[in-house]
Formats: C-alpha cells, structure tokens, sequence
C-alpha cells in the first residue's frame, strides 16, 4: 500500500467560522496505481491534494492520519514535511506556466533547486536531460527563460521538475485545464509514461473532466461537498457507477454523438450545500432524486464491492 | 442572416511594427437565421477574434461582414445602436464581466436606459422578471445581489438573459461554457438549444469538440487564421477530411472508446512558413516540398456542405497515408 489516508479532516479558518471543506476523508491509493479525483469546483478535491503536501494557513489541520509507504506523514508540520516534500511526495501545481522563476534560466533555476534541497545538482542532470528526452523536450530548454516557452512546454518542464527525485507519490493538480486538446492528450500521456518507466509510484491526478480521467486512469474517486461520494475502477465509475450523484454527474456529460435535438441531456438541479455550515446527514440529500429518511444521518464510506466504496444510504 | 466574406485581421507586431501577425485570413462562412453556427480551434486560432469583429469591438483589415446585406463596418451612431440591438455577445468570465462595485442587475437598468426609456418601470420589471424566467433563474433569488453572490452558471445566464431584454436576433458566444461546472452547463447549452428554437442565430465559439457537437448544425475548423473544413456538423465529425480535423477528432477525451495509439502530435510546432499551407509544419500527409510548401489550399466544396481546405483530401487523403506508409 503506498498511500493510506485515515479520516482526513482540513477546515479552512474564516470570520464567519470554520468552513468545511475536507470532512473525513478515508481512502487509499495502491502501488503504481494512477488515481483520478473528480468533483465539482469547491468539492474540496484541491483542499485534499494540497493537505497531503503543504498545508498552510487559511488551511488548518483537524484531524486524520496519512500514512506513505508504511511511514507517517507529519501534513500538520510545515517544517518536518520539508523531508517529505519534492523527494517522497511532490505535485505539479494547478498553474505550472507561473511555477518557474521567471528571472532565471531554467537550468539554473533547477540546479538551485535541488542544492536546496541538498540533492547534487551535477550527479542528476543526465537523468534530467534522459527526461527531457522523454517529454520531448530539447536539452537547449535548460538555457532559456521560462517566457520563452510555450504552455505546453512549460507544462512538461514542470512535469519534469516535480519527478525529478522518483517522489513515491505524485499529485498531478488540474495539468490539462489550460491546454488545447491535442497538448492535453500528449501531456496526460506523458504522465502515463512516467508512471511507467517508475519515475513516480503512484499517481493522483485531480481534475474536473472525467473523459480526461477514463483514458488514464485506474481508479477514480468523485468527491461532493467536502466528502467522498464513490471510489472505484475507472470501467465501473463510468459504466456502472452507484451513487446517485456520481450517475447523475456522468449522464449529464455531452459527447461525440450526442444532439441536443436527438437526446436532450439534464444537469443537476440545485446547487452544492454551502461548507460553512453544512446540513446534517448525507451532504447531497437536498439534490438527490432518491434521497429518503436514513439520509438524514450521514451515510458511511463502505465497500460495496471489490474496490468499490459508496457513501449511499441506498447501497450500505 | 449574417454572413463574412474574406475576413482578414492582421497584426503589426514587433518593437518598431515591422512583423504582420495574421490572426484571420480570409475567411468566410454564413450564419442564417435560427442556425447555431459552431466556431472551432485551439488557442491561437483566431476564433475569439473573429466574434470580437463581428460585434466591432475591433476593426476588420479585410473583407467585409454584412449583417442583412448592410456591411456592418460602415454603421454609425443611430444604425449601430440599432445594430447592437440586434447583435450581443457574451464571453468566456462571467465574473470580469460585471462591475464588483455595482449589483449584478446593474446589467439589466444599463440597457433600459439606454434602450428603452419610454417603457413605465412596472412593465420594465415584468419583463425583466420574464427574461430571467426564460434562462432558468428565479427572480427572488437572484435580483438584488452583488455579483460575488452569485454562482458563474447564474451570472453567465443573467448576461443571456440581458441579451434576451434587448430581442437579440444574433448571439456571439464567446465560450460561455468553459467556466461552469459540468453540472450546469449543460443547462446552459440546452437553453441556448431552446433559444434557437425561438430564432434566436448563435455563434458558438468552443475549443471543446463534444459540446461544438451537440448544440450546432454547422461547424467552422479554425487553425491559425484559416479555415481548414467547415459544413455539416454530422458530416465533419463523422469523415473529417482535413489531417487536423482527424487530429483533432483522434485527440478528444471519450468516454466510449480509449485514445489509440498515435503518433505524438506535438512534433513540429509553428513555423514561419509564409506560403504553403498553415498546417504543413505538423501535417503528417503533407508531400515535403511539393505543392503543400507552395501553395495555400483554397476550401473547395468536396460533398454537399462539405468544404475542405486541403490537397490532399477526399480521395487523395488515402492514397497520400498509403503511399506514405510505404
């Protein structure tokens, strides 16, 4: 098992109170296994991939236990995850094109980079350029500015830097958004490839386009107001999914194929609870056709099947 | 009906002005009445700017764009506020589109005062109240709040809804679903599906090719500037002709069917080709140094609504893949 994660709970500190934006989350992630996570904007997918790495004010740690290959990861301590950080656990961040100092030459920036973190710089640059090469990169990237780069290429040069040192996991945070379809499927692919020359071990890609998810993804894990609605293998999150949010969330994707006037499809009435003060029970009670009297008390996260874990009144 | 013949936009670019950046080169294509019209390519394609040219927020270098036979550059005063009466747009950030200062229905009092004067405030407010039901909003909920009160899928539909005040005839939708969540937008492309009903033309500017699918009955393929293949919707998306429409179809995440194997699409970026065809650098087709190099493919109409801009398509595309496989 590489990553375990026990009753997470991340609230983020506000006038108004605590908003609850991670509320027990209870999941794992296998060996080599790339996991996709799902959900809508404010679902708490971000707030998740970011506790498992830098959990910095407004963001505060109130409870759980995360455990990395068969290590505890201290995520309440800034300092002591410094450890753990870029060499064990490490993230591509949700806006790459701005990660790089843009008042260095890449290849400086780089090697300052791992002096920091006490890594010899000069002992890794074969492996580096060996990367590049695999993002199709040219070597001569190490001597430019980050401006004068593309998207794209700033993406992958990103990607390079964050897998650098092999981390056991990698969090990969919306890399597809700001990019055309055809560097999306170069650049998702890539990540593919990383995982499966082992450069990282086990992958979370956070995202919200599951069609994205359904090319690479082993597993996926859908989140709905600050809680897990549904992990499963990818064939069964989208082809035979149980919870009502995840079935509602998939039916309502358009595709190739797909004409309005031909077969007209509906979006989810309502909106997501707000996560400053949620309602009592199962948080998707309120939009959810089925919802009936147990789901006043909040469902558990149980395992219906092989690797499949529903939080549903109706499938417990 | 609106339609665009040889619409150019060219861009001094560099320190002293001295490079042309040509982000629309001749295109032309017609939206008639009641149709949804989709506008399809990646960043850089000049899609944007083409919507942008059309409600005149920037002027043409070439060619001329007739709204009902008048060209639409030459209104002025009283005839392009009749213009804008007609023609809207709504863009890509709901939230930048509102003044945070002001309430969000600020948008709603801009367009009576400046539109309709005359009509007594009751009557206003019904109409108001109307508009809102139409695009799916309750009016108790949504009137009388800061824009920051609001979701991105409710401000995107108070801009239609504005739109739908002012008995737009043309809408420019400039990737209004990008920044919803999956679960409403497609609330929002249903209603502009109801919208079109009513006869209201839509041009639907998408870089997402499943959304450009399910809402248009005709799609433009944009790269860099050009038209590379435009026609019936079924009919592109069913037998893309062009190398990059085929690209791009292969490149689309699906949730039928898992990408195949290709061959990286990111070889050969941009290149400064001046004649020859705008694709030719990541063409996989193109003949090296044959005419692909040379000459600018003109769109030629290969099937009934079907134009493609390439030499090598139709039947030519299958025997350039074989002979190359060779």
């Amino acid at each position: 098992m590489s990553l375990q994660v026990e009753n997470l709970k991340v609230y983020y500190q506000t006038l108004g109170g605590d908003v609850k934006a991670l509320d027990g989350a209870t999941f794992s992630v296998a060996d080599g296994e790339i996991m996709g996570l799902a959900g809508e904007s404010g679902c708490g997918k971000t707030t998740l991939g970011h506790s498992l790495i830098r959990l910095t004010p407004p963001m505060r740690f109130i409870e759980g236990r995360v455990t990395l290959d068969g290590k505890e990861l201290p995520v309440w301590d800034m300092e002591e995850m410094n450890v753990f950080r870029f060499k064990k656990i490490s993230i591509i961040p949700q806006y790459a094109m701005n990660a790089m100092n843009p008042t260095r030459k890449i290849g400086k920036m780089t090697a300052e980079l791992l002096e920091s973190r006490r890594v010899n710089a000069q002992a890794t640059w074969p492996e580096l350029k060996r990367r590049l090469d695999l993002v199709e990169l040219s070597h001569d990237v190490l001597n430019m500015y980050p401006i004068e780069l593309s998207g794209g290429m700033k993406q992958r040069m990103v990607m390079v830097l964050s897998t650098l040192l092999d981390p056991s996991l990698l969090i990969a945070d919306e890399i597809t958004s700001a990019l055309d379809v055809s560097s999306q499927k170069a650049v998702v692919e890539m990540l593919v490839e990383f995982r499966n020359q082992r450069c990282c071990n086990s992958v979370i890609v956070i995202t919200h386009d599951i069609s994205i998810l359904y090319q690479i993804a082993d597993s996926i894990m859908i989140m709905y107001a600050g809680q897990l609605a549904e992990k499963a293998p990818t064939e069964t999150i989208i082809h035979a999914p149980r919870h009502p949010y995840t079935q509602l969330l998939i039916s309502s994707l358009p595709e190739i194929g797909v004409k309005h006037d031909e077969k007209r499809l509906s979006g989810i009435p309502g909106r997501p609870p707000l996560l400053l003060d949620p309602p009592a029970g199962c948080r998707f009670r309120e939009r959810c056709p089925v919802a009936f009297d147990a789901c006043l008390e909040p469902p558990p996260f149980t395992e219906v099947a092989s690797d499949h874990f529903v939080a549903c009144w109706k499938e417990a | 009906m609106l339609s665009l013949d040889g619409v150019s936009k060219v861009y001094q670019v560099g320190t002293f002005g001295g490079k042309e950046l040509h982000a629309v080169s001749d295109v032309s294509f017609d939206v008639t009445d009641g149709a949804v019209v989709s506008l399809i390519g990646e960043s850089g394609s000049g899609k944007s700017t083409i919507g942008k040219m059309i409600l005149r927020l920037i002027s043409i270098s070439a060619g001329t764009i007739l709204s009902d036979g008048v060209d639409i550059s030459t209104l002025q005063g009283r005839a392009l506020k009749e213009y804008y009466r007609n023609v809207q747009g709504v863009f890509q950030d709901p939230f930048s589109s509102y003044n945070p200062i002001f309430k969000a229905d600020r948008v709603f009092k801009t367009i009576r005062e400046e539109f309709f004067p005359q009509v007594p405030g009751s009557e206003w407010n019904n109409r108001v109240e109307g508009a809102l039901q139409v695009v799916g909003l309750n009016p108790a909920h949504v009137l009388d709040k800061f824009p920051h009160q609001l979701s991105g899928g409710q401000l995107q539909r108070f801009l239609i809804a504005r739109a739908l005040l002012l008995d737009v005839r043309f809408l420019v939708a400039d990737e209004i679903i990008s920044m919803l969540d999956a679960s409403t937008r497609i609330d929002v492309l249903n209603l502009l599906a109801d919208l079109k009903s009513r006869g209201l033309s839509v041009l639907f500017i998408t870089h997402d090719l499943s959304l450009g699918y399910y809402i248009s009955e005709r799609s433009v393929i944009l790269y860099r500037g050009c038209v590379m293949e435009m026609g019936r919707t079924e009919k592109i998306y069913d037998r893309p002709l062009h190398p990059y429409t085929q690209m791009l179809m292969a490149s689309v995440p699906r949730l039928d069917r898992k990408w195949e194997e290709a061959a990286n699409v990111m070889k050969g970026q941009q290149s400064d080709l001046i004649s020859g065809c705008v694709y030719y650098a990541r063409c996989p087709v193109a003949a090296r140094n044959g005419m692909c190099s040379r000459g600018r493919p003109a769109l030629v109409e290969v099937e009934d609504d079907h134009f493609v801009a390439c030499f090598h398509a139709g039947i030519g595309t299958m025997a350039t893949a074989r002979s190359s496989e060779r």
